[in-house]
């Protein structure tokens, strides 16, 4: 695959070993690209750095953090952006789906899952945007979910957060345009990964993680404001949202 | 880990539908740890490309290996790869063997005639391909393994350490262990594009006429049998061989078939009718020459039903046996046709009918499939009582020839064929992880069946 201008420099990850960000990751592996490996399993960064070494990365490096410590996210994101002196797309990958029963009844459980899934990419993101505003080049890339499009009673906790992200990539992106930075916002649906393995994944909705990544790498070269991932998503969200009020509170979604 | 019951893990022939309890870890540590902390038996699976049963536990445990997908290493020098257990041999093709400057590269020393396998799964069948006369069987290019038991140990086995388990594994069905990963040497090929030919021949004498010719200088044979011909056409077919064209390079195949079958229909499409016209139309492909000549990529000649995803629904809901059976050197052209004219006779055959010789290199594994001789491999739609009463006596006929069934394509031979066929067995016993099972270890006694 050829390698453009904008696309060149490092590909950091945030959250490297999720499953779709494995599967990101090892597309640009393939491309011969650098990349910063950022998680908190030690051990799987390690496996990961060697399998995408074989792979056909150029270089790989690994940084271990746990994204709950909101005072280190300033000093990660410096680290990964010094690695190989800059960073040319960085994808912020890390997450968690609560039980909604839980995070109705248990705040402390409601406040971590917000922390996790909006304060700390938030801030990440801010430190990100800072330096690629400095750069004038690059790609910002964070993975929200469609249940950030409307609230509903099975996950708006998650969906909260998720649909804070969205509007804070959107910001963003507002604010990068003048110096050419795009900001990308991708909107897996139902994704069958180590993260929904207690879920019942039956059905025509589920998606691979390897079929999400084809989709994230695709929105990243062609700088997509906002990816929903598989397609077909951009159409149920769209039902979703401009289902009215009185019909969508008798549905048990 | 979560753990699900599952009643959608099939294997290849979709004749077996259990229920299995279902556990797909994403690391070799967690890989090993679910062997442990449980009573239930366990069985590894892959891609669920073996046809009959060695690959389910029915009502048991399977340890699902496809998040096993990382390599370890690979030394461009050497060859030498390492890699889990849950690679595939395509994402080694995509991975390892893209051609370099000159057409040359490493490519897989053997591979089936699937590209959708897992290491795992190759190590435990001891799988082969076209070129088993020339280069043996899968188990003949591992280094070392490791392997997981239940009794919580991990083991690196090599032909110097642990040298008995380590034949045990290859071909071991699963049985010893849990497969982690495994060191592969790779094989260097002066061009990874094939020259490749196919020639039509009448009668099954000419069959072994051109095997005769063509094993020495060509690398990749096999032939395709019409099932259906009988008579004086008895075992007529194409003759397929193949072998690397220097300075010639070629893409590895794509990692995902072109297209899908899309759903099993409610009936199968094989039928005696479709078989005959398949077969007639397929036997004259070649045209007026009977011959064809072609230099290009391998995909074709080693993967020619990769391109279509889950043919396997073809069968239609009851699915299909797959018969494939080694018979020794001595006598061996008379009892291919004794096993030709009964299946053309039966009017069961499928279309999917394989012929071919093995070599002498001998595999390290205690329970491995091939070896000098004759191999015949087939599909019969399952049409119950009648399929298996033929199937039967086909086995009978092996058994006579002293000849031996492949475990891993077969869902009906009978514990006696088991144990006659493998000479082996007796050594393989001591090495079965007590905590592991499958339905074919059960099918043929090597375990107890339940309750």
């Amino acid at each position: 695959m050829k390698q453009t201008q904008a696309d060149s420099g490092a590909v950091a990850i945030f959250g490297a070993t999720s499953d779709i960000a494995i599967c990101v990751a090892r597309r640009y592996a393939e491309m011969g690209r650098r990349l910063v490996l950022v998680g908190r399993d030690d051990a799987g960064l390690a496996a990961l750095a060697a399998d995408l070494g074989v792979r056909g990365a150029a270089e790989t490096a690994v940084l271990r953090a746990d994204f709950a410590h909101l005072e280190d996210l300033p000093a990660l994101v410096g680290a990964a952006w010094d690695r190989f002196g800059g960073v040319g797309v960085a994808l912020v990958a890390y997450g968690v789906t609560p039980d909604q029963h839980v995070v109705e009844r248990d705040s402390s459980a409601a406040a971590a899952v917000l922390t996790v899934n909006f304060t700390s990419p938030a801030i990440l993101l801010n430190e990100l945007g800072r330096r690629f505003e400095e750069q004038r080049r690059g790609t910002i890339v964070a993975i929200t979910s469609v249940a950030g499009d409307r609230g509903r009673k099975s996950n708006y906790v998650y969906g909260a957060a998720k649909g804070g992200l969205q509007r804070l990539l959107q910001g963003l992106r507002h604010r990068l345009w003048s110096v050419g930075v795009a900001v990308v916002d991708i909107r897996p649906g139902f994704v069958a990964t180590k993260m929904t393995a207690h879920l019942d994944r039956k059905g025509m909705l589920w998606a691979s993680p390897d079929r999400v990544a084809t989709d994230i790498v695709g929105a990243i070269a062609r700088h997509r404001a906002v990816c929903y991932t598989p397609g077909f998503w951009r159409l149920i969200m769209l039902i979703v949202c401009a289902t009215p009020r009185a019909l969508f509170h008798r549905s048990s979604l | 880990m979560t753990e699900t019951a599952r009643s959608d893990y099939l294997s290849w022939g979709r004749v077996v539908h259990a229920s299995h309890h279902v556990v797909r870890p994403s690391t070799r540590d967690a890989a090993a740890r679910c062997l442990t902390t449980h009573d239930q038996s366990v069985l590894g699976y892959g891609c669920g490309r073996s046809y009959g049963d060695v690959g389910l536990n029915p009502d048991g445990r399977l340890i699902d290996c496809r998040g096993l997908d990382r390599f370890i290493a690979f030394d461009r020098e050497t060859g030498i790869l390492s890699c889990e257990a849950g690679v595939t041999l395509g994402e080694i093709l995509a991975v390892v063997c893209r051609p370099e400057a000159d057409g040359s590269g490493w490519l897989l020393p053997v591979t089936p005639g699937t590209r959708f396998v897992t290491v795992g799964g190759a190590i435990a069948n001891d799988v082969h391909g076209k070129n088993h006369h020339s280069a043996g069987t899968f188990g003949c290019h591992v280094l070392s393994l490791e392997l997981a038991r239940s009794d919580g140990s991990r083991l690196i086995c090599t032909p110097d350490a642990h040298p008995e388990l380590f034949a045990a594994t290859i071909g071991g069905l699963g049985l010893t262990g849990l497969i982690l990963s495994a060191t592969i040497q790779m094989r260097r090929v002066p061009g990874l594009a094939v020259e490749a030919e196919d020639i039509r021949f009448g009668r099954l004498s000419d069959f072994f006429a051109l095997a005769d010719e063509s094993d020495e200088a060509w690398e990749y044979t096999a032939a395709w049998i019409d099932c259906v011909a009988g008579g004086r056409a008895l075992g007529r077919g194409i003759y397929s061989r193949a072998r690397h064209a220097a300075r010639r390079g070629t893409p590895p195949p794509p990692r995902l078939p072109k297209v899908r079958f899309p759903v099993a229909p409610p009936f199968s499409l094989v039928t005696p009718l479709t078989v005959r016209a398949f077969n007639a139309a397929y036997w004259r492909k070649l045209g007026p020459r009977g011959r064809s000549h072609h230099v290009g990529s391998y995909e074709k000649v080693f993967y020619p039903l990769d391109a279509i995803g889950e043919w396997n629904r073809v069968y239609g809901p009851r699915g299909f046996y797959q018969f494939q059976c080694r018979i020794p050197p001595a006598g061996m052209r008379d009892v291919v046709a004794e096993l030709l004219g009964m299946i053309a006779a039966s009017g069961q055959a499928s279309t999917l009918s394989v012929l071919k010789l093995f070599g002498p290199r001998e595999s390290p594994g205690l329970l491995s499939f091939p070896a000098s001789g004759a191999t015949l491999a087939l599909d019969f739609p399952n049409r119950g009582a009648s399929t298996g009463t033929l199937l039967r006596r086909l086995e009978e006929v092996v058994m006579q020839a002293g000849g031996r069934l492949y475990p891993c394509k077969d869902g009906v031979m009978q514990p006696a064929t088991f144990q006659a066929g493998y000479p082996g067995l007796g050594r393989f016993l001591t090495h079965i992880d007590p905590g592991f099972a499958s339905g074919f270890a059960r099918r043929v006694t090597l375990l107890p069946m339940p309750g």
